[in-house]
């Protein structure tokens, strides 16, 4: 729908000149970008090629009996109990953010954001080294406490938006404090809220280290085990159709809601002064309250990590710093090489979508979304599938497993790319063209050199990303080669916690990078408003 | 050297009609301002001139080159053709004097060129600031300089005030109309305020639905319209309906000497329209003779007008509008008068022409 919109309105000023000359350059641009929209399909297509390919007896055997469907009944109710967890958490932290008199809520924002520099199975880590918590309740802690930041960040956001006079008429109309917000501000900050937790669930659907450290039984989980140790790779490849199904239904989902989103979002942002909630007696509840999502994600990995580093000098033995410095450098260049891929294929997608919007190009950025909705166990055993039966040559070394990283994270890339160029309006191009630029000069002296520096910063996040990146890792890394992620990953299933803390340490740090740069801009907004009161 | 002309340019955007063959020529060195309404096609006919949009039939020729034509598309960087946006459009990566320097040949981006631009504009002190630390008036000098740096055959302005507030509009115009004097630039502005178009240009080319429907100097737009809707639009008329007398329309104010409208053809007692300047009516009390408050629209015969009800006053210090009901008229009718110490809402008024009008034939 707003992409409709958007569409009729972006056409026009857009178009270039003589059209010969406009017309090959988009047609360079369109086969490019189909090239790009096609590798990255190769996963999800070559998924359903093996399944289909298999014996279908083996197929329907491995789909229709009781095991299938305690997984997908375990695998969806973790899901579901962990998106609801995340959507009332968020919402409630969002709120208490915004609308009450807290005070220091700018530091509050930033601790309330902390538990995004925590990946998933480092969080477990903490937790399976310090407490017997295990199975399902183990994994719904950690899941939780790690993804509240996904719904309270764009709650936050919309609330900020959210016109406050809706709920002071509602209030006047009769309505209590609680009614008032149901029927006026819930209403507005909705589609935010709901977005904010699909993506908690695409999430939980895809992850891996978490449930695997939890020993519970979810579907990543059971798609690695049935490939890794029982060598069941028909199972394997049925299971992973199911995960991406569920995944692709959820980001259809999440689209959708976004759609309807963005039509709310253009109603003006409201100046009516907000008369903040008074917290009075509930102060120190409340501040309890706020407190434990971030104790849950950053403190117990925290103490787990101070405990085994402090303690290691009795225990040398356990860690080798030069494993260490190796596993950083191979998680290095790795990732770098996927986020090199993951530009090269962004690149064409992006600017096409930029620049030429039609029919075609939203297709092909549509396309450029499947690593969204696929788990990234179900792209490294597609791709595993993949190389041995096409480009035996590349299985198993550092191309496949860049490929893997590029596909995963293209939607992060693209709309780097889009959001980049989008920013560069086209009545620059046109004045830098009276003044005499040809098409490809107007590119490098203008259009690239206003760009580049978001394109930068999406290459870079990119790269951060693939660095914690573990389900694919694990399948399609060469043999003998260990990234952070897999070493962390072997020293906690064999309760080497000792050997794991460095591990767990550095990938932390890895992972502040991205979260500092999205709560950044939640800080900013906060700041923003408290300067304007 | 440089005359621009435009030869029954036809133009659609994502298929839709927009320019329905446009011609004017613009002499080398003058200043022409196309005025329109919104949606009218003058952005269009601008960057069709400037070659950003191709145009399905017509040309566009500057001092004897033909930029576009049958099977010529040359494209905008080999056009000598210099535009300023509407917003300014300035390199945001590049300071001030780049900006400037943009157009240059790489060899002379270091040189003199771009300092006398800037010195030529008025902003030598600031080459080194960055677009985003310029005020809006700054930033459009900075971009005329950029166009003309290049030293271009034509300059297009596309609604270059639009986004300055009224007080430094004024300014800044007569900062770029001087400029561009010095400079002898062919210049084509784009605009939808009529007090730009009128008080800038040499030609004001007169553009509605796609369509000139007039091209002359600015006093001959505003006295001679050539049709009801260009007095309108031109300059606010009060538009009455009445009946043509051979040199006088019979009218809600009487008998009101009058012309026909160029190439307007009316017969005795044919009903036509009579379009008025509203600073052309003049506002009496009623019911008091010369001895009365005077003032300097008060007319030597006080009893001479027809009575009017006035509505409201809306009071600008120069001058004032005032707003009042004619009998016999739906529609209320407004006058542009010097002094109003004597006029209050719910007054009766005497209201007289002091200038003839022009009839247009009723349609």
């Amino acid at each position: 729908m707003s992409r409709q919109a958007t569409l009729r309105t972006g056409v026009g000023p857009r178009r270039p000149g003589p059209r010969a000359r406009a017309s090959v350059a988009r047609a360079v641009l369109t086969a490019s970008a189909t090239v790009a929209a096609g590798l990255a399909a190769i996963p999800l297509v070559y998924l359903l090629i093996r399944v289909l390919g298999a014996d279908a007896d083996a197929v329907l055997a491995a789909l229709v009996r009781p095991r299938t469907l305690e997984l997908a009944v375990s695998t969806v109710g973790l899901t579901a109990a962990v998106a609801a967890a995340c959507l009332v958490v968020g919402v409630a932290t969002a709120w208490l953010l915004s609308a009450t008199d807290l005070r220091g809520r700018r530091a509050w924002v930033v601790v309330t954001t902390l538990p995004l520099a925590v990946p998933s199975y480092v969080a477990a880590f903490g937790w399976v080294a310090l407490t017997p918590v295990r199975g399902f309740w183990g994994a719904f802690l950690v899941l939780t406490v790690c993804n509240v930041p996904l719904v309270t960040l764009p709650t936050l956001a919309a609330l900020r938006l959210s016109n406050p006079a809706h709920e002071d008429v509602a209030r006047t109309l009769g309505r209590s404090r609680a009614r008032a917000f149901l029927e006026a501000t819930w209403q507005q900050i909705r589609p935010a809220a709901l977005a904010g937790t699909l993506l908690v669930a695409l999430y939980v659907l895809s992850d891996f280290g978490a449930v695997a450290l939890m020993r519970f039984e979810a579907f990543t989980w059971a798609i690695h085990s049935a490939y890794t140790s029982q060598f069941d790779r028909t199972l394997a490849a049925a299971l992973s159709t199911v995960l991406a199904a569920m995944g692709i239904a959820l980001v259809w989902a999440e689209r959708r809601l976004r759609g309807a989103h963005a039509r709310h979002g253009s109603s003006v942002a409201s100046r009516a002064p907000r008369t903040p909630v008074v917290l009075g007696r509930w102060r120190v509840p409340v501040l309890l309250a706020l407190a434990t999502v971030p104790v849950g994600a950053v403190a117990v990995p925290g103490f787990a990590l101070g405990r085994y580093l402090l303690g290691r000098a009795g225990t040398a033995t356990s860690v080798d710093g030069a494993d260490l410095v190796g596993d950083a450098a191979t998680t290095v260049g790795f990732a770098a090489g996927g986020a090199l891929v993951a530009l090269a294929l962004a690149l064409p997608i992006g600017l096409l979508a930029s620049r030429y919007r039609s029919r075609v190009s939203a297709a092909l950025e549509s396309a450029s979304y499947v690593g969204l909705a696929l788990p990234g166990i179900v792209v490294g055993l597609s791709l595993v599938f993949f190389s041995l039966a096409v480009v035996p040559a590349l299985y198993q070394t550092a191309w496949m497993l860049a490929f893997a990283y590029g596909v995963l994270f293209l939607p992060k890339a693209v709309g780097a790319v889009r959001a980049s160029v989008d920013q560069v309006e086209p009545g620059l191009e046109d004045v830098a063209r009276s003044l005499g630029s040809t098409r490809a000069a107007v590119w490098s002296r203008v259009t690239a050199r206003i760009a580049w520096p978001g394109i930068g910063a999406g290459v870079l996040l990119v790269a951060l990303t693939a660095m914690k990146e573990l389900p694919a890792t694990l399948l399609l890394r060469p043999t003998g080669t260990d990234t952070l992620a897999t070493s962390l990953w072997r020293l906690t299933e064999s309760a080497a916690y000792g050997a794991a803390a460095p591990y767990a340490l550095v990938l932390v740090a890895v992972a502040a990078g991205p979260a500092v740069l999205l709560t950044r801009d939640a800080v900013a907004t906060v700041r923003e408003r408290g300067e304007a009161a | 050297m440089s005359e621009l002309q435009v030869r029954k340019v036809v133009a659609a955007y994502d298929g839709a009609p927009v320019l329905h063959g446009v011609s004017f020529t613009v002499p080398s060195g003058a200043f022409a301002a196309v005025l329109g309404p919104s949606g009218s096609g003058k952005s269009t006919l601008l960057r069709t001139i400037a070659g950003l949009h191709a145009p399905l039939e017509g040309a566009i020729v500057v001092g004897g080159r033909v930029l576009t034509g049958p099977r010529v598309a040359m494209p905008p960087e080999r056009r000598r053709i210099g535009i300023v946006p509407q917003d300014a459009a300035l390199f945001p990566h590049l300071d001030v004097r780049a900006n400037v320097a943009f157009g240059l040949p790489r060899a002379q981006r270091g040189g003199a060129r771009p300092d006398e631009l800037l010195e030529m504009v008025g902003l030598a002190d600031l080459a080194h600031r960055m677009p985003g630390e310029l005020s809006g008036g700054q930033r459009h000098r900075v971009a005329l300089a950029r166009a003309l740096a290049p030293e271009p055959d034509v300059i297009l302005l596309d609604e270059p005030f639009s986004a300055l507030d009224a007080s430094l509009r004024a300014e800044v115009r007569a900062q770029i109309r001087q400029v561009l004097r010095r400079a002898r630039t062919t210049a084509v502005l784009v605009t939808h305020d009529q007090d730009e178009a009128l008080s800038m240009a040499d030609i004001v080319a007169v553009l509605d639905q796609g369509r000139l429907v007039q091209v002359g100097p600015p006093e001959e737009i505003y006295q001679e319209p050539r049709s009801r809707w260009l007095a309108q639009f031109v300059g606010g008329a009060v538009v009455l309906p009445g009946a043509w007398r051979g040199d006088a329309v019979e009218c809600a104010l009487g008998d009101v000497p009058a012309h026909l409208g160029a190439g307007e053809v009316a017969r005795e007692g044919d009903a036509v329209e009579l379009a008025i300047r509203p600073e052309h009516l003049t506002l009496a009390p009623v019911g008091e003779g010369l001895g009365g408050v005077a003032d300097a629209s008060v007319d030597a015969g006080a009893d001479a007008g027809t009575v009017a009800l006035v509505r409201h006053v809306a009071y600008f210090g120069h001058d004032a509008v005032v707003t009042l009901d004619l009998p016999g008229l739906d529609e209320p009718i407004e006058a542009r008068v010097l002094g109003v110490h004597h006029i209050r809402p719910d007054a009766e008024v005497r209201v007289s022409v002091t200038r003839p009008g022009i009839a247009f034939a009723a349609r």
